[in-house]
């Protein structure tokens, strides 16, 4: 990994594509794997991440519903670490959500931009492009970095998960969406999407540790749905879904759940998913192994 | 016609400041109760809450279990026809329940988030194992849901050391600042 101060403002090698990098509290610990996938995914395909420098969670849930100032803040440190001229990358959906809202909002309006000022003694750089994972797609081509794209993931028959991630609360709603991401780069790999009704249908998140017959009962609808409709695995792009659809699943025998950066990896030909796949609690290797995806 | 005997009169201009949403524009359409998942477990649909505080119905909407069961999932919002941020009014909602000190539907939920910032504070960063350990022992409840605990353990789902960030003063410059 990558580290650097906000003093870099080296612009990407040729062909290459350079981004600071905001992990979030779920991808750093329970969701490593993703991290460990996110970062090979994106040196094979020519994409340099640069940790940002000494992060702090953006507040979460929990601190816009009980405390205004520190919702306020939290995300606005992140912002004056960013590293000027080169894209903010965030692979966490709700980070990317508090993150993006406070940028528009100091952006938007000339007192909070002054608090911003006076707060981190630095200014407010309006320029700041801030990404989600999926932007990546629509900036390289996964076909020119392996051979015979459509044979990678061939008859992987994918359930794709986005959560809550495409909804937008109406202050974004302007922003680019990225819905069909998934289902448009695994079909180019040769995996089978199949198409339920649950896709879009919140996990429950905190609900999970607060209210756990909540998130129970959401999270086996999500997952028997995908299995009535055929699928053999579930792909999210959120470390904090994939954390609830593995802990909360009473059903029997469910199918295992994939980040999405763990099969885009493996089909660009990934060799260490030893260090991902154990963390997994429904085992994904036999399934793989079946579709003759790992030897 | 409804007549109202013990509202609040301007409980919906006092929601409609602190949460910056005008929910006036709501016109009760459902969308938002319809899609919302977690509707079944909440005692009042997200567009009935609007309608309370449009009532000037303070106590049922700060005492409901609705504003602490939203999530903040945005479902509701992104299908309203009126664009209202009814995740952000639940926000609002939450902080005047706290300030006014009404009795707080859902204290799981609320221990929670008051877990979480704990660790936010301490360590710049949310540490789970201990917003886990701390929330179950504020709820006396150390043993249920063990299974899941554990298994969580084992697959290193929870990290035994927390990550935390190394300007830690700049954090408790943001906690301080009230
Ligand atoms: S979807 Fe919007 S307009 Fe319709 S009832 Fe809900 S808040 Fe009101
Ligand atoms: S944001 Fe809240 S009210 Fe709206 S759909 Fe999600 S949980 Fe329901």
């Amino acid at each position: 990994m990558i580290k650097s101060s906000r003093t870099n403002k080296t612009g990407p090698e040729p062909g290459r594509l350079k981004f600071s990098f905001f992990p979030g509290c779920s991808l750093k610990t329970s969701g490593h794997e993703n991290t460990l996938s996110l970062f090979k995914f994106c040196e094979s395909v020519n994409i340099d991440l640069i940790e940002l420098n000494d992060w702090n969670c953006c507040g979460s849930s929990s601190a816009h519903s009980i405390d205004k100032k520190v919702a306020k803040y939290l995300p606005m440190r992140n912002l004056s670490l960013a590293p000027k001229g080169i894209p903010l990358l965030i692979a966490c959906p709700s980070c990317l959500l508090r993150l993006k809202s406070t940028f528009l909002k100091i952006k938007e309006d000339p007192a909070m931009r002054q608090d911003y000022e006076d707060f981190f003694k630095t200014p407010f750089d309006e320029n700041l492009e801030i990404i989600h994972f999926f932007e990546i797609f629509n900036r390289i081509d996964l076909k020119d970095h392996m051979k015979d794209p459509g044979e990678k993931l061939k008859h992987l028959k994918v359930a794709p998960y986005y959560g809550c991630m495409l909804s937008m609360p109406p202050d974004l709603r302007f922003e680019k969406s990225h819905a069909g991401i998934i289902e448009k780069s695994l079909r180019q790999l040769g995996a089978d999407i199949v198409s339920y009704g649950y896709a879009n249908r919140c996990c429950g998140t905190y609900l999970s540790v607060a209210k756990p017959d909540i998130a129970r009962k959401v999270v086996n609808e999500i997952i028997f749905k995908a299995m009535e409709a055929g699928a053999e695995c579930l792909v999210t792009a959120c470390s904090m879904c994939h954390l609830n659809l593995e802990i909360r699943c009473t059903l029997d025998s469910p199918i295992p759940i994939l980040h999405f950066s763990e099969l885009l990896s493996l089909a660009l030909g990934a060799r260490d998913q030893k260090k991902w796949f154990p963390r997994h609690i429904v085992d994904p290797v036999p399934l793989l192994k079946k579709r003759g995806l790992l030897a | 016609m409804i007549i109202l005997q013990e509202g609040h009169p301007d409980f919906a201009g006092e929601i409609q400041e602190t949460s910056g949403v005008d929910f006036n524009l709501c016109l009760h359409c459902k969308t938002c109760a319809n899609g919302c998942p977690f509707v079944e477990a909440m005692d009042y649909a997200p567009n009935k809450i609007i309608r309370l505080i449009q009532l000037g119905m303070a106590d049922e909407a700060l005492k409901s279990s609705t504003i602490w069961v939203c999530v903040g999932c945005n479902t509701c919002s992104s299908g309203c026809p009126m664009a209202i941020d009814i995740p952000m009014l639940m926000d609002g909602l939450r902080h005047k329940a706290l300030e006014t000190g009404v009795e707080i539907a859902e204290p799981d939920i609320l221990n929670f988030h008051q877990e979480v910032l704990n660790t936010v504070r301490k360590y710049g960063r949310t540490h789970k194992l201990e917003i886990m350990m701390r929330y179950k022992f504020k709820k006396m409840d150390l043993l249920s849901d063990m299974g899941v605990g554990l298994k969580m353990l084992k697959k290193r789902k929870l990290d035994l050391i927390a990550s935390r960030i190394q300007d830690k003063k700049a954090i408790d410059k943001i906690f301080k600042n009230k």
